[in-house]
């Protein structure tokens, strides 16, 4: 094995799915915005059981960042039940994060764009509309239980998805 | 494992202390950040380490116990120092060579691989090289080498962006490939936010912080509420820098465990690498911080001048 050859090794492999992206300036510590990237590309669909992430030797050597920085966000999202490292293979999805059928998704993206056709005619900018949903979807959880909230984000984190 | 031990560690020029009464513990299987202005003793402390220097005071082993400049601790370490040192009029195959011989493991193979990979024409003289061709050959003859621990200093100050960055990422494949631990001083605070999981910050030849750097971020806190109070409250909270405009305050504070620790009215947000470590660096005389557990500033021993 030599040092550096993150291009040439993808010869005969699978290439991944998704690409690994930093956003130095967004405050979000780097292990997290890879597990968000990832939960992001399960929910989108861009990810689906059974796919491989990126080798974590492949995402050190493409984002200059810490291996540790990687192993920690593959450990995170194994402990959630999406992922699981198979030894001298690599690491795999395992679940979905995806909870409805595409036309269920279509159905409720369209409701959503006519509510914010009357936000917007009511005089509420983009900041507004977010800060309003992002309010009330937390109210909205924490009425129901907020078993599952957490602190601060609007994001909704599912659970029991393994 | 710690890399780098050191106790009560003190190195003079003349009668100028470069390092003085420094004791740390740097474990293994880290990229640790060596931080701290000019002058702070960050490239006498890794020449000591890495046996290029002769304590004044005795107290540092190195990869787990060992003495520096001993066999072991010499085939173990890797330096690349500030200047990228090469022989600016040998090629680039000539300087394979040199090292090769003057080494007992070289790895010339993947060395070879890796200049190819960069495209590095072998027979161009060292300094005809590009400033970030000179820093990549310089770290492919260390890598090369197979070392334990990869001591670089101040390995990104000459290159330009897109060569750091090139640069980290094969320092940081080199730690995915073979497991080297890495130690590297650096000025470029926003660089090392990404790539360093300890920090140890140096303040006028001793250790001001030291610690992984999850556990220091953690352990502290930027408060902010009404400039009135911040009098009051910086008697009651660790704080290590205040700033402090006509009605607001900025206070970034130690906390031990507890978020009980806010005051009421306050605001608390969690601190980054770089807000941190300028916070410190701007407060030379804020309380150091433990590290692990041995070889931290636990006893004092007088060191006559």
């Amino acid at each position: 094995m030599t040092i550096g050859q993150g291009d040439s090794e993808q010869v005969g492999f699978q290439v991944s799915p998704i690409e690994f992206r930093l956003d130095p300036a967004s405050g979000v510590p780097t292990y997290l915005q890879l597990v968000h990237q990832v939960e992001h590309a399960l929910r989108l669909g861009y990810l689906k059981p059974g796919d491989q992430l990126p080798k974590v030797r492949d995402v050190v050597a493409s984002l200059a960042i810490n291996p540790n920085t990687v192993s920690k966000a593959y450990r995170e999202l194994e402990t959630k039940g999406l992922i699981v490292g198979r030894p001298g293979q690599g690491t795999f999805i395992l679940a979905t994060l995806s909870q409805v059928a595409l036309p269920e998704l279509t159905g409720l993206r369209r409701s959503l764009r006519g509510w914010l056709a009357k936000a917007d005619t009511a005089g509420l900018d983009e900041s507004g509309i977010a800060a309003l949903v992002a309010s009330e979807l937390r109210d909205f959880y924490e009425r129901l239980g907020g078993s599952s909230t957490r602190s601060g984000a609007a994001e909704d984190e599912t659970e029991g998805v393994a | 494992m710690n890399v780098i031990e050191a106790r009560s560690l003190g190195k003079h020029y003349g009668s100028t202390w470069a390092l003085r009464e420094c004791s740390l513990a740097i474990p293994a299987g880290h990229v640790a950040a060596l931080v701290g202005p000019n002058g702070s003793g960050k490239t006498t402390l890794l020449s000591l380490a890495a046996g290029l220097a002769v304590p004044s005071v005795v107290g540092v082993t190195v990869l787990g116990g060992r003495p520096p400049g001993s066999p072991v601790a010499l085939d173990g370490i890797a330096f690349v120092a500030q200047d990228t040192p090469l022989y600016k009029n040998l090629s680039v195959v000539d300087m394979l060579h040199l090292t090769r011989n003057l080494n007992r493991r070289f790895d010339q193979a993947s060395a070879q691989a890796r200049l190819a990979e960069l495209g590095i024409p072998l027979k161009r003289k060292a300094g005809k090289l590009s400033g970030g061709q000179q820093a990549q050959l310089a770290l492919t003859l260390a890598l090369a080498r197979r070392p334990r621990l990869l001591v670089l200093d101040e390995p990104m100050a000459m290159l330009d962006p897109l060569a750091r960055h090139d640069f980290m990422a094969t320092v940081m494949a080199a730690m995915a490939d073979d497991g080297v631990s890495v130690v590297l001083s650096s000025h470029v605070l926003a660089e090392l936010e990404r790539v360093a999981d300890y920090l140890v910050l140096l303040s006028r030849g001793r250790v001001q912080v030291a610690g992984e750097v999850e556990d220091l971020l953690a352990g502290h806190r930027l408060l902010t509420g009404p400039a009135g109070e911040a009098e009051r409250y910086s008697e009651r909270l660790s704080v290590v820098h205040a700033s402090r405009g006509g009605t607001q305050a900025h206070l970034l504070v130690r906390q031990n465990g507890t978020d009980g620790l806010v005051p009421p009215g306050w605001e608390a947000h969690p601190v980054g690498l770089e807000e941190l470590t300028l916070a410190y660096l701007r407060e030379p005389g804020a309380a150091a911080l433990p590290g692990p557990a041995r070889g931290r500033d636990a006893e004092h021993s007088e060191v006559t001048t």
